[in-house]
């Protein structure tokens, strides 16, 4: 029979069109890159898939056509997204269904896979997480599970770690010579009843149709693209939806399914509960969530800047022994101070502030994979509702301390276009890991002892603007009640996974050495041109450079927020590229090497001092950094999901009169109380 | 009553949904249902509360809570 099976295998190369169809956020589209070979975009939040992607994979010599659908709870008509996964698996002519299954929570994803083993076609359970499911000591038992789906096969799979891939498609082979699997859910006696009647009808209007069982399910719950397809009188016999009961029917049977086949589901439920008391409390879930903001930043200056020492060290032997060798080759002084001055200076010394970029974002990356992330939606939900969002619009806030393109993008969850723009327009607000190397530097340098504590008020003024913003936006907006719709799924806390964090943290440093590489690379190559060349050809002084003349334009613009000068108004639009940028500017404007060492930071702010620029320049300085524009990539994101550059046009401006508003509020108060 | 003016730890059963259709498919497809037995774990003042149901944790907002209609569950699954 096996030896039959796989001859008929190799001599039958007819092509095999394979559907991946799951719901959202489950790993289909991570699992549809590691079969094809795409690079198609993955996100950790729901409804990044919107279309169908097509592609192909082969398996021992069989070409496999494999169809990427969107995330779907529930095979009715509802949305969209249920619409075109529908279509596409009746009439693409889908000949095996690929069921991605978040393993971890079994009983949601169940709900979607009786409803496709109705479909009468042949249908896979590709169990996608397990590394989850065993890091919250849960175990599934995987013989009874799929005696339990009609003897579907049930492969355990990581679409990251690649595994089970193999496993898979063999199974799509054999699956589909076998042909689909039989009735699985069994329902009460009256309604086996109803669904035989209505398939006589069916058979009676139409003939033997393929999957009349599922056609009469769909008749008896009332669904409109079947009854559009297929009209049918059936007065007599269906009277009303039978929609509900069949729906608890499904679930009453998934119970079945979890109880015979999870393990160990009690204990952490309980340990989630216990956790929950204290992070979800109606009173003390708010300055909990303060707290724990306020530990990652901690932890972001203290470790980072223990880590960073090693950093700058290294960097200095790099500079002196890169300047030397240059002066050993005989290089001109031009070429030299390009190197040196505007390259090794402004990369070089963005680079050092690698440690505190790696605590934050592995402190985010904890947070992200333990849970605690969809809480914060509903710890926030009242304070949300106020200005008129929902709790889930505070997730992409909290995505855009990490970086605001990612942020923006989260915005896709959201229900509305109202909610989506009106969160694009206030996630850019909060405090971005790019702006971080701008607020380690001048609290440092300005505010030492106090230096963490101002970095904090920055995050929290930033909170504070995004969050006030809103409430004007809604305010003016009529301000109605607004219906607080969120609906949120909690998942259970874990221990956070180490090679997740990993990756997380991995593909963020990654980022950041890529946009020093890149950007910043170039950004600083830029600016020592500007710097050192002017009407005349190259300068002798700066201050007759092109880039001082750009500056000196701005300087009254930008002198009532304290930073009237002309080498600020550069490193301030140099900004623009990349926040990072507005350091990397310093050092390549005032030639200091290692910006980010004891040495550097007191060779600036001796300059600085010079040109009158104190603690309260610096605070303001910070307000404007923390308020304009974030950089041209998130600009460009905004760009893309709103789909309107008016409307974006209209965004940057407001942030960059805003960050101006501030910071001459913040100089001008700071001026008069503190002299 | 409303599932929001349950009491934490209590657990109900599901009497009618009254929200707008699309929030009711979603709550359809994620098990929330007539009938379907739901313990509040958490609950503020302002009627945004977190659910058990069906072995996953839901956080509803306010409008959600109040269209949820319950009645109360028999002893025996109120203890569980």
């Amino acid at each position: 029979m096996q030896r039959e099976l796989k001859r008929q295998g190799l001599k039958d190369n007819s092509p095999i069109t394979v559907g991946f169809v799951g719901n959202p956020n489950c790993g289909k589209t991570t699992l549809f890159n590691a079969f094809t070979g795409a690079k198609l975009k993955v996100a950790n939040w729901p409804g990044v898939t919107v279309e169908k992607v097509e592609g192909e994979t082969s398996y021992e010599g069989r070409p496999i056509r494999v169809i990427d659908t969107p995330g779907i709870y529930s095979l009715t008509s509802y949305t969209i997204e249920e619409i075109v996964t529908r279509k596409c698996i009746e009439d693409e002519e889908v000949d095996v269904i690929i069921n991605v299954v978040d393993a971890s929570s079994l009983e949601r994803n169940l709900y979607l896979t009786l409803q496709l083993l109705e479909l009468k076609k042949p249908v896979i359970l590709a169990l996608n997480m397990m590394d989850i499911v065993e890091e919250r000591g849960m175990e599934i038992d995987l013989h009874r599970l799929p005696e339990l789906l009609g003897h579907i096969p049930v492969v355990p799979v990581s679409a990251r770690k690649r595994s089970g891939l193999d496993v898979l498609m063999h199974a799509v082979v054999h699956h589909y010579e076998e042909g689909p699997q039989g009735v699985v859910v069994r329902y009460a006696p009256q309604m086996e009843t109803k669904i035989g009647q209505v398939e006589a009808a069916l058979r009676n209007r139409y003939g033997n149709m393929d999957n009349l069982r599922w056609h009469a399910i769909k008749m008896l719950e009332y669904d409109e693209e079947v009854n559009k397809d297929h009209p049918l009188n059936l007065t007599g016999i269906v009277d009303y939806s039978y929609e509900k009961d069949i729906i608890n029917e499904k679930y009453d049977y998934i119970e079945e399914i979890i109880h015979e086949c999870l393990f160990n589901k009690e204990r952490q439920a309980a340990m989630t509960d216990r956790i929950d008391e204290l992070l979800t409390h109606p009173v003390w879930g708010i300055p909990v969530f303060l707290g724990i903001m306020a530990l990652v930043f901690f932890l972001t200056f203290t470790v980072g800047d223990f880590l960073k020492g090693y950093f700058e060290t290294g960097l200095d032997y790099f500079s002196q022994g890169f300047l030397a060798g240059l002066k050993a080759l005989g290089a001109s002084p031009w070429l030299i101070s390009l190197l040196v001055d505007g390259i090794v200076a402004g990369v070089g010394g963005i680079l050092t502030f690698l440690p505190n970029i790696f605590i934050l974002f592995l402190a985010l990356a904890f947070l992200e994979d333990s849970g605690y992330m969809a809480r914060v939606a509903y710890v926030m939900n009242e304070t949300m509702s106020k200005v008129g969002l929902s709790g889930k619009a505070f997730l992409p806030m909290l995505l855009g301390f990490g970086c605001t393109v990612p942020a923006v993008m989260a915005t896709r969850a959201l229900a509305t276009d109202r909610d989506r723009r009106r969160t694009i327009l206030i996630t850019p607000f909060m405090s971005c890991s790019a702006r971080l190397p701008i607020y380690v530097l001048f609290a440092h340098m300005f505010f030492r002892e106090h230096a963490l504590l101002v970095a904090y008020s920055l995050y929290l003024i930033g909170l504070l603007v995004a969050i006030g913003v809103a409430y004007v936006v809604h305010k003016g907006a009529g301000g109605e009640e607004e219906d607080d719709a969120l609906l949120i799924e909690l998942p259970e806390y874990k221990t956070p996974n180490g090679r997740t964090v990993a990756i997380y943290v991995w593909e963020k440093v990654e980022d950041y050495l890529t946009k020093a590489g890149t950007t910043i690379f170039i950004a600083s190559i830029a600016l020592w041109f500007v710097l050192n060349i002017g009407p005349g050809g190259m300068v002798e002084d700066v201050s007759g450079s092109y880039a001082a003349m750009i500056g000196r334009f701005l300087v009254p613009v930008l002198k009532p927020a304290g930073l009237g000068s002309w080498q600020i108004a550069v490193a301030l639009i140099s900004g623009l590229s990349a926040k990072e940028v507005v350091v990397s500017s310093f050092s390549v404007l005032y030639g200091i090497n290692n910006i980010n060492s004891a040495a550097g930071m007191m060779e600036l702010s001796q300059i600085l001092a010079i040109q009158g620029f104190g603690a309260v320049n610096a605070y303001a300085l910070m307000i404007f950094c923390l308020l304009y524009s974030p950089c041209v990539a998130a600009i460009a994101t905004i760009k893309r999901e709103t789909r309107s550059l008016p409307w974006t046009a209209a965004m940057v401006g407001f942030q960059i009169l805003m960050a101006w508003g501030m910071s001459v509020l913040v100089y001008q108060a700071g001026t008069i109380f503190l002299g | 009553m409303r599932l929001n003016e349950g009491a934490i730890g209590g657990t109900y059963k599901v009497a009618k949904v009254t929200v707008d259709e699309k929030i009711t498919r979603r709550l359809e497809a994620l098990g929330v249902n007539e009938k379907t037995p739901v313990t509040i774990l958490n609950k503020k003042g302002s009627g945004s509360l977190i659910i058990k149901v069906r072995g996953t944790r839901l956080a509803l907002g306010k409008r959600i809570s109040d269209g949820i209609l319950v009645e109360e569950a028999g002893h025996d699954a109120k203890r569980a």
